[in-house]
């Protein structure tokens, strides 16, 4: 977490400290553009670059920025990138941004850039910021290609569009998995994630919070 | 103190406006900077889904190509005539709803896709040989569950039997409502039939809930009922009297010729 040397504010976020792996931030989106690899991709690089340039404004202001609207400022700046990101979408990427529609909206609302935002960037120079930007949307971004690859894999037979499993419908062998394009499979594949991430580094693993007890005492029925 | 300056209410107004200043130049700019190449970008998509919904799409077909074949003409919903008035190329009905010259208002009953008001022309694109039509493409609209949606609905040169359906533009919940662009759900319409006995000028075509059999009824969306009660009450509307109702009538009415002439030369052999 201490770690502010360059080198560790962009690989940090990647595995020790995910942002949605370890902090659990940012799972809405990650629950909605996950149906296929090539969207992921998008919205990654979206989430990157809004990140990282948010940081890198709102470090460089950071010395004037009054503490009572320091909130609004950032909410202000990261709105402000998430408008040209939608713009430059649409411009460019038609059929893409079609198929994010409110998510590149959205992600003025994901609690990550907020996050970085405040924790970071209001504390430190605008290189390393612009860096820890960049860090944490790399670590979003590998969770939901992780994501990504299985949904579409198992739900469309496919890899990045690329048929890999031949679905029945197409004449194939494959019977693709109608939950996986649903929402909650992303719940079960993040949540599998966060175990194996866990069970490599298990420092991640949080103490319980209680321990249960037996309520009732094993008695000989009467 | 650096801290206290900051927060003096002059400095928090400063930074407040001055913030807001940049970040809307740099909005504005990004704005107006790329919405040529949006405008392109939903020009294509429009005729790429004129295509679509008259089944002759392809992935990665030359659209402007296959759009050579389809001819724009504008259509006076009044009188169900076409009008050299406008030029089809350029003449967007969306756009002229809003003039008080050109279009006129609705209520009550006879708005039933709560539009409000409806232009006077209509621009419809024919597939095929403009005076005898393959297929008729008309352009749709109506209010859905959270919002207006356009799409363009695709009948036979009969005029009454649909060969597809399907939506550019709406704000429907996705995975519900959404589903009316879902090519499973758009295959149910083609073959079916809008109005139900000759001479009614009452569109007979819905979205009915639980079974969509019948050749005038389409399965409903589960979960969508409202977005689906709005795709109902927009044919009702556009495919009655109101909208395109006179303009198709004049179809039927041909194919009704076509076949008493025909039948006349069957009987006219029989005779010799």
């Amino acid at each position: 977490m201490a770690d502010t040397t360059p080198k560790g504010v962009m690989t940090t976020p990647l595995f020790k400290n995910n942002p949605i792996a370890l902090q659990v931030l940012g799972i809405c989106s990650a629950l909605a553009v996950t149906t296929s690899m090539s969207v992921s991709l998008v919205m990654t690089l979206a989430v990157i670059f809004v990140c990282a340039f948010s940081n890198l404004f709102v470090s460089l202001i950071r010395n004037h920025i009054p503490s009572s609207i320091r909130i609004i400022v950032q909410m202000t700046i990261i709105a402000s990138l998430v408008i040209v990101v939608d713009q430059i979408l649409k411009a460019f990427a038609y059929e893409m941004s079609k198929q994010l529609s409110v998510f590149v909206g959205l992600i003025i609302t994901n609690c990550i850039i907020m996050g970085r935002a405040e924790g970071f960037a209001m504390q430190n120079s605008p290189g390393l910021s612009f860096l820890d930007g960049v860090g944490n949307g790399l670590g979003y971004g590998v969770i939901l290609m992780i994501v990504g690859f299985f949904r579409e894999l198992f739900g469309s037979g496919s890899v990045f569009g690329f048929t890999v499993l031949q679905p029945v419908q197409d004449g194939g062998w494959y019977v693709p998995n109608g939950l996986l394009l649903l929402p909650p499979s992303a719940f079960f594949i993040i949540g599998l994630t966060i175990w194996a991430i866990r069970s490599l580094n298990p420092e991640q693993v949080e103490d319980n919070e209680f321990k249960m007890k037996h309520n009732t005492e094993p008695k000989e029925a009467v | 103190m650096a801290a206290t300056s900051n927060n003096s209410i002059k400095k928090i107004l400063t930074v407040a406006f001055a913030l807001c200043i940049v970040c809307s130049v740099i909005v504005s700019t990004a704005a107006v900077a790329l919405r040529p190449m949006q405008q392109l970008n939903q020009e294509l998509d429009r005729k790429t889904n004129i295509l679509n919904v008259a089944n002759l799409y392809e992935p990665g077909m030359d659209v402007e190509a296959a759009f050579g074949g389809i001819t724009p003409r504008v259509v006076d919903l009044r009188t169900g005539e076409y009008s050299d008035q406008h030029d089809p190329a350029t003449f967007d009905g969306f756009e002229a709803r809003r003039d008080p010259a050109a279009s006129r208002t609705l209520s009550g009953e006879r708005d039933p896709a709560g539009l409000s008001r409806v232009e006077n022309f209509a621009t419809v694109y024919l597939v095929g040989d403009p005076d005898q039509p393959e297929q008729i493409i008309l352009p749709i609209r109506g209010q859905g569950l959270w919002g207006l949606m356009r799409g363009f609905l695709s009948v036979e040169g009969d005029g009454n039997t649909i060969v597809g359906i399907t939506y550019y533009e709406h704000s429907e919940t996705p995975g519900l409502g959404a589903e009316v662009n879902n090519p499973r759900w758009q295959a149910q319409w083609e073959g079916k039939r809008v109005f139900d006995e000759e001479g009614s000028l009452t569109p007979a075509i819905r979205v009915a809930k639980g079974s969509g059999s019948g050749e005038h009824e389409v399965d409903g969306l589960s979960g969508a009922t409202l977005t689906a009660n709005g795709v109902t009450n927009m044919l009702q509307f556009w495919l009655s009297p109101e909208g395109f109702g006179e303009y198709l009538a004049k179809f039927r009415a041909g194919v009704d010729q076509g076949d008493a002439e025909q039948a006349d030369v069957e009987l006219e052999a029989e005779g010799a």
